[in-house]
């Protein structure tokens, strides 16, 4: 049933449609509405297992672990400096190998403090074992997590799944969101059959201490449980299109992409942005489509390449910056055409960071200037001066 | 179950005499098979957990350093979602680093939310895990690898922080103190624990011979020592009032102190040793004053 809602309380529905046993979280702008909307429908019986309100996103966290421990399933959502505050529990669930549904309302690192949208905080999180998943709107936003839930518990994969939705753009935008019923999603999602978890009938250690003879081989079975995840990934996308008659792409997805010479890739609500861009271009005759990240983690090196491969131009807008390498989609993007005998010309912009507007005008500006730039490391977009200067200087000019 | 298994096997890597080890084994067996343990890192999780073995005969999770009482309510949280709590117990514990220092934030919370788990701290007044390095339950004047004696240090600077206190303070049912010097008084207290329902508190004080620097064959008779002198009274609080102390002849402290190498300076012909000495001795009196120990 379509219902025209706020972006958070779609998420906040569709987590409760999965039947979580825990919940546990921490408010943090601008994830709030969900954790606020997932305590009412507690309140209101709605939601029937735990909901544990804790002193912080580590121990929510660390809640979460001890109930997927326990053969719960588990949900919690967060952002921003809550993202960070968790990340030692993070890292941790994955190399366990726990299964978690965790919605990131992607939001900028402090300093300076800034409550708006960028990706600094999922892409801090992106060596963890965590898979990430990023919505472009609220549909999708919550689509993606009765997919995550499947993703996550699937036995040859068994990792921890981010999905993110950028701050405020989605999590406080009013779409008209299309909600299945419980038996739709009963349908889908069968209930957590965890193959071990802390029972006093067959008791089995948690966490061990794995010394020099056998790490390795541990994380190794870990990287390989996030190649398994391409397929699951896959097969989980096709099974919901098939019963929910909805697909927003597998790995990437595309836009007007047949005849395109340059070609604007990017993760995150500003697709939407690109998408308008692009049909403006196109009416002037600009031969332009979009490539859009939807799984960053794994990160689908062969999707990406099998669609570049014969573009001439490639823009990459990246929503965070890895300080000291530069925009971190554009590095991934070129690293993954290393050794093949076409690459495009690859260029990096970084865009958006705190909450700035990315407009039409941005994205047709960087298509207009791209065939004057070589290939050069990334660039910041539509920087104003007079922030650049230390802050005394700027403030003796107002 | 065969009376002579217990639930914390043998053959674990703990350095001899650990009281650490007899403490935690002391601790699962007074608590019964029916039990879930979520455990910090340190000493205890690393002796005993070296992949592929596992010392553990209850169901048992390591996660970090700072989270097991997050994480044991966690696992209290789903066993009440699904219905499995009627039968099982949850214990999370630590050491004193992980409970005091480090993880203190998450016990507070888990004490406040009122989960029904039992947290033990084990206390071997250091992080012994890394080294010896001083913790907030580190005594007065104690030589550590990050407090250590010199030409401008007595030791450790500061006092002990009061656990007890603090578990008190959250006005939870239960909170007591033990020692492995005592294995009778541990085990009832941990069944005595048990048998509430909510966060419960026990900070078991558990000798370390290599940190405290004591011959191993010693672990016992120091615990016993710590009590019977005054400085580590064994005391328990339901519902926030004293209702039993272990009652005692109070030895000097010396008597104590001077069996521990970390102490070893305070015994040089001085003055200033000797100040020091006396202020541990009043610490001890003080404690003796408070609780109503000399039997
Ligand atoms: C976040 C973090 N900081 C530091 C450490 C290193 N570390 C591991 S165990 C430990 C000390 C443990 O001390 P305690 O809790 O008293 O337990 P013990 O080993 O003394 O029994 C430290 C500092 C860690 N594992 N994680
Ligand atoms: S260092 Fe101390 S606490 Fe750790 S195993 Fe050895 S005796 Fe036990
Ligand atoms: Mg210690």
């Amino acid at each position: 049933m379509k219902k025209y809602i706020e972006g958070s309380m779609a998420v906040a529905e569709a987590v409760v449609l999965c039947k979580p046993n825990v919940i546990s979280a921490y408010p943090i702008t601008p994830q709030t509405h969900i954790v606020e909307d997932l305590s009412q429908m507690y309140a209101n019986a709605e939601f029937k297992g735990q909901f544990v309100n804790v002193e912080s996103e580590f121990s929510a966290a660390s809640v979460c672990l001890g109930a997927v421990v326990t053969g719960a399933r588990a949900y919690t959502a967060t952002t921003s400096q809550g993202l960070l505050l968790m990340s030692e529990v993070l890292f941790n669930m994955a190399g366990m190998r726990l299964p978690l549904v965790l919605t990131c309302a992607n939001r900028a690192i402090s300093a300076p403090i800034n409550i708006w949208t960028d990706h600094s905080d999922a892409m801090a999180l992106r060596d963890s074992g965590f898979i990430q998943l990023y919505a472009e709107n609220n549909q999708e936003a919550a689509d993606l997590h009765y997919q995550a839930y499947k993703i996550s518990e699937d036995d040859s994969v068994r990792l921890p799944v981010m999905v993110n939705m950028d701050g405020f753009l989605l999590t406080h935008s009013f779409e008209p969101v299309d909600m299945p019923t419980q038996q739709e999603v009963d349908d889908f999602l069968p209930s957590y059959k965890p193959r071990h978890y802390l029972d006093v009938k067959h008791p089995i250690t948690f966490g061990s201490m794995v010394g020099e003879d056998g790490y390795m081989e541990v994380r190794y079975n870990l990287e390989e449980a996030m190649k398994n995840a391409f397929g699951v990934i896959e097969k989980v996308t096709k099974e919901f299109e098939q019963k929910f008659g909805r697909k927003f792409g597998i790995f990437i997805d595309t836009y007007k992409m047949e005849d395109a010479e340059t070609v604007i890739v990017a993760l995150g609500s500003v697709v939407g942005t690109i998408k308008e861009s692009i049909d403006l271009m196109r009416a002037n005759g600009i031969k332009v489509g979009l490539m859009k990240v939807r799984t960053f983690r794994p990160f689908p090196k062969q999707a990406i390449v099998d669609c570049l491969k014969n573009i001439k131009n490639v823009i990459v807008i990246d929503r965070a910056s890895s300080v000291g390498s530069g925009g971190i989609l554009a590095t991934e993007i070129r690293s993954a055409f290393y050794g093949n005998t076409s690459v495009p010309k690859v260029n990096s912009y970084i865009v958006g960071l705190g909450g700035r507007d990315i407009t039409i005008k941005t994205i047709t500006d960087i298509v207009g200037n791209f065939a004057n730039v070589k290939v050069q490391d990334s660039q910041f977009v539509e920087l104003d001066h007079k922030y650049m200067q230390a802050g005394d200087e700027y403030l003796k000019t107002i | 179950m065969d009376k002579k298994k217990h639930l914390l096997a043998p053959g674990h890597t703990a350095c001899a005499g650990c009281g650490l080890s007899m403490g935690a084994r002391m601790v699962v067996d007074a608590a019964g098979p029916n039990t879930m343990i979520a455990n910090c890192t340190g000493c205890l999780e690393v002796f005993t957990t070296r992949y592929p073995q596992s010392a553990w005969e209850v169901p048992w999770v390591h996660s970090l350093f700072e989270n097991s009482s997050a994480v044991g309510s966690g696992i209290e949280a789903a066993l009440k979602a699904m219905g499995r709590d009627q039968e099982i117990r949850v214990i999370a514990q630590g050491g004193d680093g992980g409970t005091a220092d480090i993880g203190l934030q998450s016990l507070s919370g888990m004490f406040e939310r009122g989960h029904d788990v039992l947290y033990i701290c084990y206390d071997n007044e250091a992080y012994m895990n890394t080294g010896v390095q001083r913790s907030s339950q580190t005594p007065f004047a104690t030589a550590t690898s990050t407090s250590p004696f010199g030409k401008a240090s007595y030791g450790n600077p500061t006092r002990k922080k009061n656990m007890a206190k603090i578990a008190v303070a959250h006005e939870i049912p239960y909170v007591a103190t033990a020692t492995v010097g005592f294995d009778m008084d541990l085990k009832n207290k941990v069944k005595k624990a048990l048998s509430i329902r909510g966060p419960k508190y026990l900070h078991v004080l558990v000798p370390c011979p290599l940190g405290w620097k004591v011959e191993s064959r010693l672990t016992i008779k120091i615990a016993k020592k710590a009590v019977n002198s005054g400085i580590f009274p064994l005391v328990e609080w339901e519902n926030g009032k004293v209702t039993n102390v272990r009652k005692i002849t109070p030895e000097p402290v010396t008597e104590y102190l001077k069996l521990q190498g970390r102490f070893k300076h305070l015994f040089a012909d001085n003055d200033e040793a000797r100040a020091h000495l006396a202020s541990i001795q009043k610490f001890a009196d003080e404690n003796i004053e408070t609780y109503g120990l000399k039997s």
